[in-house]
């Protein structure tokens, strides 16, 4: 292309070239140049944002609102040192507890999700579609028609303050939004595999285990990555039930530097910021081909 | 087959009968029956009961007939936040769906550098529902903050646009607009199962590049504009974290901020009026079901499907 390109920069629009009329020949290359100006263009602007964060978490706070720039001329570490003992308890605490609803939160969506889709898939029972129907329903539900009750009974079980209202709906299959994916996935799988398996005399549970799971390591990957990122994002139920700082997770912690009635340190604020999009940028980098796949196919969030 | 398309099959033909395989199907089912159960059905039908009852977590419920639905009719704040929730979704989701849309077509046609963009413009919808977003947002949009820096850059003068009530909601539409990626990825997807052979067939017949944008792409792609307004609009009408966390919980500058979901957060863990929640949660679901029952219904009129 950047020969097509110094080609048409050393041609005037209007010249006389050998060989066919000059229009014909410019107008994929004028059309390629405005296509990538305007992608470039966009991708700075959603962009900057973020990049600006990373910046001024590195400058000191009287500079933070001083510099729209991303040249960083004093580098100011201690907005994280800051940051991280903000709080009773050093950023680090907030990061594992993060990540114990994470990870309990990843096993229940696996373990649950997989096997309602195994029976949605490749199962035949009664009322099947029914079943179905309403589970594609729930994904649509808005939480907030069943948060109060829901919390009602959690404290009636003294789950207030433990991570167990995160977790214990994952291992029952409440994010159904998995389970369609992986609907989608097993549908996918031939069920030659299966026969071949049930005539050696294989059983449900053995089928589920040793032919499907196996095959659609795909969709739990996809599972597992989306999981992770919406559990660390989550702000609404971490919000309801957490509320000791004991137990905070990172985006309850990180909201107390907005709240704080002294004067905000921003720079430490934005240092913590990054901290907690660190992970989740992490897991974009290496498990976007994954997730890419998982909304192209569903249409997740 | 996406989720409404699987929804629409659900009316035509079943399947043949075969074996069942109830027993097998009940265990494997089990987890998500539990689920089904005890964390959504039972919840929900709770919280009908509750929301006909007085009850703030202390004393037991106490029954208060339509009280609380009276109370929905005029309360102040509640319609504010109404009308503040309506012109989030109503404004946010078209513009998000059409930068959406306008990038899947730019970057379609095997574009040099498509992955990079792609992911470069998906990152955001990741990010955006987080709380250190809406911390990052409070900073860029503050009086002092980048926003006004670079307009002032062109000599434009800034305003406090998170705190004049006047403007604090349009941050967060801005915010919302700009996690666009996700259904452009989705239309991406859409997209490439478009057979490039009816494109090619129009520009045959003569067709401009414009023309057979809007003759032949479009139309095809319809059923995949119907699913992200669906998802988005669902989305969008539950929106919570953002205006929580750039308004420091209370939906402020003078509730301009103030979401349907945020008001229900207050008055139901904030002055624990449990009974009034449970009423505002079954008007939203209300209101969605609405909104997507509405949405189903103008489908038939502009939505075209190929099969």
């Amino acid at each position: 292309m950047t020969d097509t390109l110094a080609k048409a920069a050393a041609t005037p629009p209007g010249a006389a070239r050998p060989g066919g009329p000059p229009r014909r020949r410019l107008r994929p290359v004028v059309r390629s140049v405005v296509k990538h100006t305007v992608l470039i263009l966009c991708a700075l602007v959603m962009l900057y944002p973020v990049l600006w964060m990373v910046v001024s978490s590195l400058r000191p706070n009287d500079e933070i609102f001083q510099a729209p720039d991303l040249f960083l001329t004093n580098l100011e570490a201690g907005n994280y040192g800051k940051g991280w003992n903000a709080f009773s308890k050093p950023f680090s605490h907030f990061m594992i507890n993060s990540g114990i609803v994470v990870l309990g939160a990843i096993v229940g969506n696996l373990v649950a999700c997989s096997m309602a889709a195994y029976a949605f898939a490749r199962l035949e029972f009664k009322g099947r579609r029914w079943w179905f129907a309403i589970m594609l329903v729930t994904i649509m539900l808005p939480i907030h028609v069943i948060i109060v009750p829901q919390y009602v009974l959690f404290s009636e079980f003294g789950w207030i303050n433990t991570y167990l209202p995160l977790i214990v709906p994952k291992f029952l299959a409440t994010d159904a939004f998995f389970v369609f994916l992986m609907v989608q996935f097993i549908r996918g799988i031939p069920t030659e595999l299966d026969e071949a398996a049930r005539i050696d005399g294989a059983g449900h549970p053995r089928i589920f285990l040793q032919v499907i799971l196996p095959l659609m390591v795909p969709a739990l990957a996809t599972t597992a990555i989306f999981t992770f990122i919406w559990v660390w994002n989550d702000f609404f139920s971490q919000l309801i039930y957490l509320t000791d700082p004991e137990m905070y997770t990172v985006p309850v912690a990180l909201r107390g530097f907005v709240d704080a009635q002294s004067g905000t340190n921003w720079g430490a604020a934005l240092a913590m910021s990054v901290v907690s999009l660190l992970p989740v940028f992490l897991v974009f980098l290496f498990g976007q081909r994954f997730l890419l796949r998982g909304i192209a196919t569903t249409g997740g969030k | 087959m996406s989720a409404t398309a699987e929804l629409r099959s659900l009316r035509s033909g079943r399947r043949p009968a075969a074996k069942q395989q109830n027993k097998a199907a009940f265990f494997f089912l089990l987890p998500w029956f539990l689920g089904l159960f005890v964390i959504t059905l039972g919840p929900m039908i709770a919280s009908l009961y509750l929301s006909f009852t007085d009850y703030n977590l202390l004393q037991p419920p106490e029954f208060a007939g339509l009280d609380n639905y009276s109370r929905i009719l005029d309360d102040a704040r509640l319609h504010q936040s109404l009308q503040v929730t309506f012109v989030y979704v109503l404004v946010s989701v078209p513009l998000q769906l059409a930068l959406a849309l306008a990038l899947a077509v730019l970057l379609d046609r095997g574009i040099r550098g498509l992955a990079v963009y792609r992911s470069v413009f998906y990152l955001p919808s990741l990010l955006g529902s987080s709380v250190a977003i809406a911390v990052l947002w409070r900073t860029v949009f503050g009086t002092e903050g980048l926003f006004n820096e670079v307009l002032g850059l062109v000599g434009i003068g800034g305003r406090g646009w998170i705190s004049e009530p006047e403007t604090a909601l349009s941050t967060l539409i801005v915010l919302n607009v700009w996690t666009f990626g996700a259904p452009m990825v989705i239309f991406l997807a859409g997209l490439r199962q478009i057979p490039a052979s009816y494109e090619e067939a129009a520009a045959v017949d003569g067709a401009g590049r414009w023309r057979r944008f809007w003759s032949v792409t479009m139309p095809l792609l319809t059923p995949i504009i119907f699913f992200n307004l669906v998802l988005q609009i669902i989305h969008a009408f539950q929106a919570f974290t953002q205006a929580f966390v750039v308004s420091g919980g209370k939906g402020g500058p003078a509730d301009s901020t103030l979401f349907y979901s945020l008001y229900l957060y207050q008055r139901g863990f904030g002055n624990f009026d449990m009974g009034y929640a449970s009423a505002l949660a079954w008007l939203l679901l209300l209101l969605v079901g609405t909104f997507t029952a509405i949405n189903f219904w103008a489908a038939k009129y502009w939505v075209f499907y190929d099969d």
